[in-house]
């Protein structure tokens, strides 16, 4: 193996590192700010609230990520009505519609996870908020959400992981992400072991990196659980 | 209804591919994962930290790349293989192999199990130690070998903890095959892709494969939640 390809072709990946790193952060950021909403509606009893947002959440979680790209990617354009719309410019382009596609792809999986979390609230909490009178509004702002974050933590640590692995689909619509880059070494020196194997490495570096900041963040949120010593 | 112009049953016979790659997949990820699992959780030190590399470094790399690596790599080192023997068959007077072209369907097929073996590893590692150790104990005092303890005792046991986590993965993978797509598997979203060539109308047919994959995910919801009621069911 011959990893010289690599070096001499480090502004792919450096560029390629780049791309992956922040299209996955405003993912999370964006999709996180949407799957709450998503996440507290799903957990009402209320069918008609409940409802849509199961239809939402069970489409996008049922079907391939690499398919919800390509519908929206490619299969907008099909509309002559959103060719002409004022979002044409956007929608044109490879990297917003991947954008668009991971929001709502881990906004659906986060609201799930941030369900589950609502759901398995203490009774004993609820009875205690609403006996001091507060209202179903405060009591979720209050109680319910900062309970049910730190419950939803070590789930959504692996939901974040799996919006990383998830991204290296971009590289198929053309946009130039780790995968990307290590694809173009691969089709210019025909170098698949050392193309890959460098991409991979990186992957797993980001991978390692996420769950230390996860295992660190778990220990301070989690921190009035553990046993007290001294 | 959709207008599908003839092309639906292209796709519905690349969605035939679809299933039985996924299928086959999963039957080698499972004996791969209980096989990791139980080597992860033997008392050799070396058993036990390849079996944790394994899982680590598979579970930390995308499907996508791994795909990429072990079909293109995979092209190398076999032509390298025939390459290695071809003189030897030329000298035993037969005909050379020559270029061998890799199938994406067993290149597929390996990868999605090597990958998902590692997923399942984990599941089943958690399975087993969910079984009480005096079980094992007593299955041993009685006399039975390592593999009558495994297929009488602890496997019954295990199973029933792995199930949730099966279902996990299956769904994973199968929404995983998409991607076998990329390295040149007929699967139904290469023919929806050929649809698409031919008719311009790319919403229609992701559409189509988009409907086809959720039904086969709520199909297989159906199937393993009722699977894993039975299993609770002496539980209850």
């Amino acid at each position: 193996m011959d990893f010289s390809v690599v070096l001499e072709s480090w502004q792919f990946y450096a560029l390629g590192l780049w791309n992956t790193v922040w299209m996955v952060a405003v993912s999370l950021l964006v999709g996180l700010v949407l799957a709450i909403p998503v996440g507290i509606m799903r957990a009402s009893r209320n069918p008609l609230i409940n409802a849509p947002a199961w239809l939402y959440t069970y489409c996008f979680t049922g079907t391939p990520l690499l398919i919800q790209l390509f519908l929206i990617y490619y299969g907008l354009g099909q509309f002559s009505a959103v060719r002409a719309s004022p979002f044409w410019f956007l929608l044109r382009e490879a990297w917003f519609c991947a954008l668009l596609t991971f929001v709502l792809n881990t906004a659906a999986y986060t609201a799930e996870i941030l369900r589950g979390a609502i759901q398995t609230m203490p009774r004993g909490e609820i009875e205690a908020a609403r006996a001091c009178g507060m209202s179903p509004g405060l009591m979720m702002r209050r109680i319910i959400l900062p309970s049910a974050f730190r419950r939803a933590l070590p789930a959504y640590g692996n939901e974040i992981v799996f919006m990383l692995h998830g991204s290296s689909i971009v590289s198929i619509v053309t946009v130039l992400d780790l995968t990307g880059a290590a694809r173009l070494v691969q089709s210019r020196y025909y170098a698949p072991f050392e193309a890959f194997i460098t991409a991979g490495a990186c992957y797993l570096a980001l991978t390692w990196l996420i769950t230390l900041a996860m295992r660190r963040l778990e220990r301070s949120w989690f921190a009035h659980l553990r046993p007290r010593t001294g | 209804m959709l207008d599908l112009h003839g092309y639906g049953w292209t796709i519905l016979e690349g969605a035939r591919l679809t299933l039985a790659s996924a299928l086959l997949s999963v039957v080698l990820a499972v004996l791969i994962g209980i096989a990791v699992a139980l080597l992860r959780l033997s008392h050799s030190r070396i058993a036990s930290g390849a079996a944790l590399t394994y899982t680590t470094v598979i579970r930390g790399i995308p499907d996508l790349v791994l795909m990429l690596l072990i079909f293109f790599g995979g092209q190398i080192l076999v032509n390298k293989l025939v390459a290695w023997v071809d003189p030897w068959i030329e000298a035993q007077g037969g005909a050379p192999i020559g270029y061998l072209d890799i199938n994406p369907f067993i290149a597929g097929v390996l990868t999605l199990a090597v990958i998902y073996g590692a997923y399942m590893a984990e599941t089943f590692r958690g399975a087993i130690l969910a079984v009480p150790h005096g079980q094992l104990e007593s299955a041993r005092a009685f006399g039975m070998t390592p593999f009558q303890v495994f297929r009488r005792v602890l496997f019954p046991q295990a199973v029933r903890h792995a199930l949730p986590g099966i279902t996990n993965n299956w769904l994973v993978l199968l929404k995983s095959t998409a991607l076998l797509s990329v390295i040149g598997l007929e699967d139904m979203v290469r023919k929806a892709q050929f649809a698409v060539g031919a008719t311009r109308l790319p919403f229609t047919f992701y559409l189509f494969v988009a409907v086809l994959f959720l039904l086969f995910t709520t199909a297989s919801l159906l199937v393993l939640r009722t699977l894993e009621a039975r299993a609770q069911r002496p539980y209850r």
